[in-house]
């Protein structure tokens, strides 16, 4: 078991103006962990999100990532060009809508190349053998590497925003929403593959949901959000079996049982 | 070599929020341990915290108060106390779980959500599949089956994919809520002799068996948990 | 020059706007390859015709210089005569076709095959001057993707070319970094110019009008095609000669001449071509006993 977390979340506050966007979240993220946010709408889970992932400036706080180096950095006192390098190397971002992390005008393989060619790969052939292989993890058949997404499906694009993430072997992936908008049957698939890459790869997750079954399958830990406070936390199946507070018991008691 | 686990002074209730917050006790003071080799079977009638109490040792639920001391890789460990990460880490490698219902998962075959607890402790995945396969075959499950995801099966062919992944182990600690409920004669015989071995192992076990057959034939010792019941002293 | 309070400043623009524009000349030349904002007049033309170079040129050119404009390679097309018209009505300076006797070439595509030297100044007209813009719409995203050296995305475009085409298929416009740190869009020559803009003896200046930004290439700057290891950078090989003046490994126009089918291939650089003719180099079609002899 690892003795150091990956990420030290301590005191991370967000306001817009006079609201909160989210209010003192503080939580350790360790290595191979899954972490699901889960709330309502509105609840700040997204804003705690961006705020996480650098890709906004939370108005108090801190959080440290572990670099591959050992070393503790504070990501809000990086330099952008570190930030950025971090970003498309040891992280990913999964978009709840593919079109916001894809590049749709340009095809699947260079979709998922373009991390290797910022990342300074400069064979051809490498990369897309590369490619090839990454969209077969993703289920996406070869033949269609060479084709745009605007030509998928929206599960398909969900994979391949999924395999351009992950191309660089990636310690840290954020993920808001990934199956938001899916069909059932495409969601269950998507969340099955997410499940078995993050198995293997051993990866860390944050994933921002407000769909339980979501949070039950892919995730160790959760938190639940409301108004922007975590009002409960812990081991997933304890949350949502043994709920303590009020609005989880709400939430966990609205679930659609099948 | 530490007892496996010791349970102490144990109470859980249960606050509903939604019903204007009423406070539904389950049990109170529940204190016992569980020896190496030892099988400890729960008794007591339905609705009397059973279920509940291998829950609370397993840590999906909560406690309210008192320990729950679990010999994890030689260092004792308060599962009412610890944190997500290190519950994992006592699941992974120490204590499992052998509920009623298997919870399946899209897509993924039998045979690998038998091999899965095998696979995430690092265990070689043809290697994993091949003891998975042992214990399918052992328990009657139809070859035909071993590739396609149990989400279809019947309620006794689930039980057996559920309790070959519990039994794939080498947990020092065995939680069994009723695993031979949906089986026939034939099935239960063999999971008697499955627990029989695991005892022999030396493995810890605390179940729940409605069976009577299956009780005599494996509890060394029943719990009686109307003891602990909160109601015990209204009812008295 | 009249004295005459109706005339043109010299060379149009006022003083201020020459100084405005000198300043981003010189910022430009200090940092190698970087598009530098600068404030663009509305120019007594429309823009696409060259706007960008010609406020370049105004802001460099003296009474001493001597200019030749071409477009594509043509000294003669109304583009070019238009432009070289301007500055002698608004500048008063002497004008060539000749490349070599020129100071400053203000060019639309082509670099001039004669090779150019110490002292001349070429002057590009730009009318996109962000390789990143078709790839990255957001210009805030492209200026941070320079200035943190993000250039990732520019092998994405030539991947895109290979695996649709087998190669990279872009013919002109073909980015390249300068001096090891900027990617630069060399506006729309061909990318058989490119390798002439390497360790370049001339200053080579860019304007681009509407966008309002110019960039430069000191002389002796290193200009490096992007590529990938297994696809090199190559540039375009004719088969055929100069149809006029039979010069080889020059870059060539092609020429239609009747519907029949009939074409030919002449020297995109009109000047190169006349003077080789001029000394008495002759092509197939120009070859005066070519039927007699058979």
């Amino acid at each position: 078991m690892s003795e150091t977390p990956l990420l030290k979340v301590s005191g991370v506050s967000k306001f817009y103006g006079s609201r909160i966007g989210c209010q003192d979240v503080s939580f350790d993220l360790w290595p191979g962990e899954v972490l699901a946010i889960v709330g309502e709408s509105g609840s700040g889970k997204t804003t705690l999100l961006n705020c996480l992932s650098t890709r906004l400036m939370p108005s108090a706080g801190s959080v440290e990532y572990r670099m591959r180096d050992g070393n503790f950095r504070d990501l809000y006192h990086m330099s952008e060009a570190e930030r950025r390098f971090l970003m498309r190397t040891d992280w990913g971002f999964v978009h709840q809508n593919p079109a916001d992390g894809l590049r749709m005008t340009v095809s699947a393989g260079a979709n998922v190349g373009e991390r290797l060619m910022a990342v300074g790969d400069r064979h051809y052939g490498k990369i897309r053998e590369t490619a090839t292989d990454w969209l077969g993890r993703v289920e996406i058949s070869a033949d269609r590497i060479d084709d745009q997404p605007r030509a998928f499906s929206g599960g398909m694009r969900q994979r391949l925003q999924i395999a351009r993430n992950l191309v660089t072997g990636p310690r840290l992936v954020f993920m808001d929403e990934p199956t938001g908008g899916l069909d059932v049957s495409v969601q269950a698939r998507l969340l099955d593959l997410v499940r078995g890459l993050v198995n293997d790869l051993g990866l860390s997750a944050i994933v921002v949901t407000h769909d339980l079954a979501v949070a039950r399958l892919l995730s160790h830990r959760m938190m639940v959000m409301k108004d922007g406070h975590v009002i409960e936390q812990g081991l997933t199946d304890r949350v949502l079996d043994d709920p303590r507070e009020p609005y989880t018991q709400l939430l966990v008691s609205s679930i659609l049982q099948v | 070599m530490a007892t496996p686990l010791v349970v102490s002074e144990v109470s859980k209730s249960f606050i509903m929020h939604l019903r204007d917050g009423i406070k539904l006790p389950v049990v109170n003071d529940v204190s016992s341990s569980v020896a190496g080799g030892e099988c400890v079977v729960l008794g007591g009638p339905s609705g009397i915290g059973k279920s509940s109490i291998l829950k609370m040792l397993y840590g999906n639920y909560a406690v309210d108060a008192g320990q729950i001391l679990v010999n994890h890789r030689e260092k004792i460990v308060d599962i009412a106390a610890a944190d997500p990460r290190t519950i994992i880490e006592v699941r992974r490698h120490t204590m499992g779980y052998v509920s009623q219902f298997l919870r399946t998962v899209p897509r993924v075959a039998a045979v690998d959500v038998v091999a899965e607890p095998l696979v995430a402790r690092g265990i070689d995945a043809a290697e994993a599949k091949d003891k998975a396969v042992e214990l399918l075959a052992r328990l009657n499950l139809p070859r035909e089956l071993w590739s396609l995801p149990p989400a279809t099966f019947s309620g006794g062919e689930q039980q057996r994919v559920n309790i070959a992944r519990g039994f794939i182990t080498s947990h020092r600690i065995l939680l069994l809520d009723e695993p031979t409920a949906s089986l026939d004669a034939t099935n239960r015989r063999v999971v008697i002799e499955m627990i029989a071995a695991k005892k022999a192992e030396g493995v810890a076990m605390l179940g729940i068996f409605h069976d009577e057959e299956v009780r005599e034939a494996v509890a060394d010792r029943i719990l009686d948990v109307s003891a602990f019941s909160p109601r015990k002293a209204v009812a008295a | 020059m009249s004295a005459d309070l109706a005339t043109y400043n010299f060379a149009y623009l006022d003083e201020q706007t020459k100084r405005m524009i000198r300043r981003a000349i010189l910022k430009a030349i200090a940092i190698p390859g970087y598009q530098v904002p600068f404030a663009s007049r509305e120019m007594p033309m429309p823009y696409g015709w060259g706007t960008g170079g010609v406020q370049v040129t105004a802001a460099i050119i003296g009474p001493d210089d001597v200019l030749k404009v071409i477009d594509q390679g043509a000294d003669d097309t109304t583009n070019a005569v238009s432009i070289r018209a301007f500055f002698q009505k608004v500048a008063s300076v002497a004008v060539t076709t000749h490349t070599k006797d020129a100071t400053i070439i203000q060019t639309r595509h082509r670099i001039p095959e004669q090779k150019l030297t110490e002292g001349q100044v070429l002057v590009y007209q730009v009318p996109i001057p962000e390789p990143l813009r078709f790839l990255e719409p957001r210009e805030t995203e492209t200026r941070k993707m320079h200035a943190l050296e993000e250039y990732g995305l520019m092998h994405v475009k030539l991947y895109e070319d290979i695996a649709h085409n087998g190669r990279i298929s872009k013919t002109y416009a073909y980015p390249v970094k300068v001096d090891g740190r900027y990617v630069m869009d060399p506006s729309p020559t061909p990318k058989f110019d490119n390798p002439k803009m390497h360790m370049s003896d001339a200053l080579q200046l860019f304007g681009a009008g509407r966008e309002k930004r110019i960039y430069a290439v000191p002389p002796h700057t290193e200009v490096v095609s992007l590529d990938f290891e297994d696809h090199p950078f190559e540039i375009q090989t004719f088969e055929q000669d100069c149809a006029l003046c039979g010069a080889h490994g020059v870059y060539l126009d092609e020429v239609v001449l009747d519907d029949q089918g009939g074409r030919m291939f002449v020297c995109s650089d009109t000047d190169h071509c006349e003077d080789r003719r001029d000394h008495g180099h002759v092509g197939e079609m120009l070859a005066p006993n070519k039927e007699a002899a058979e």
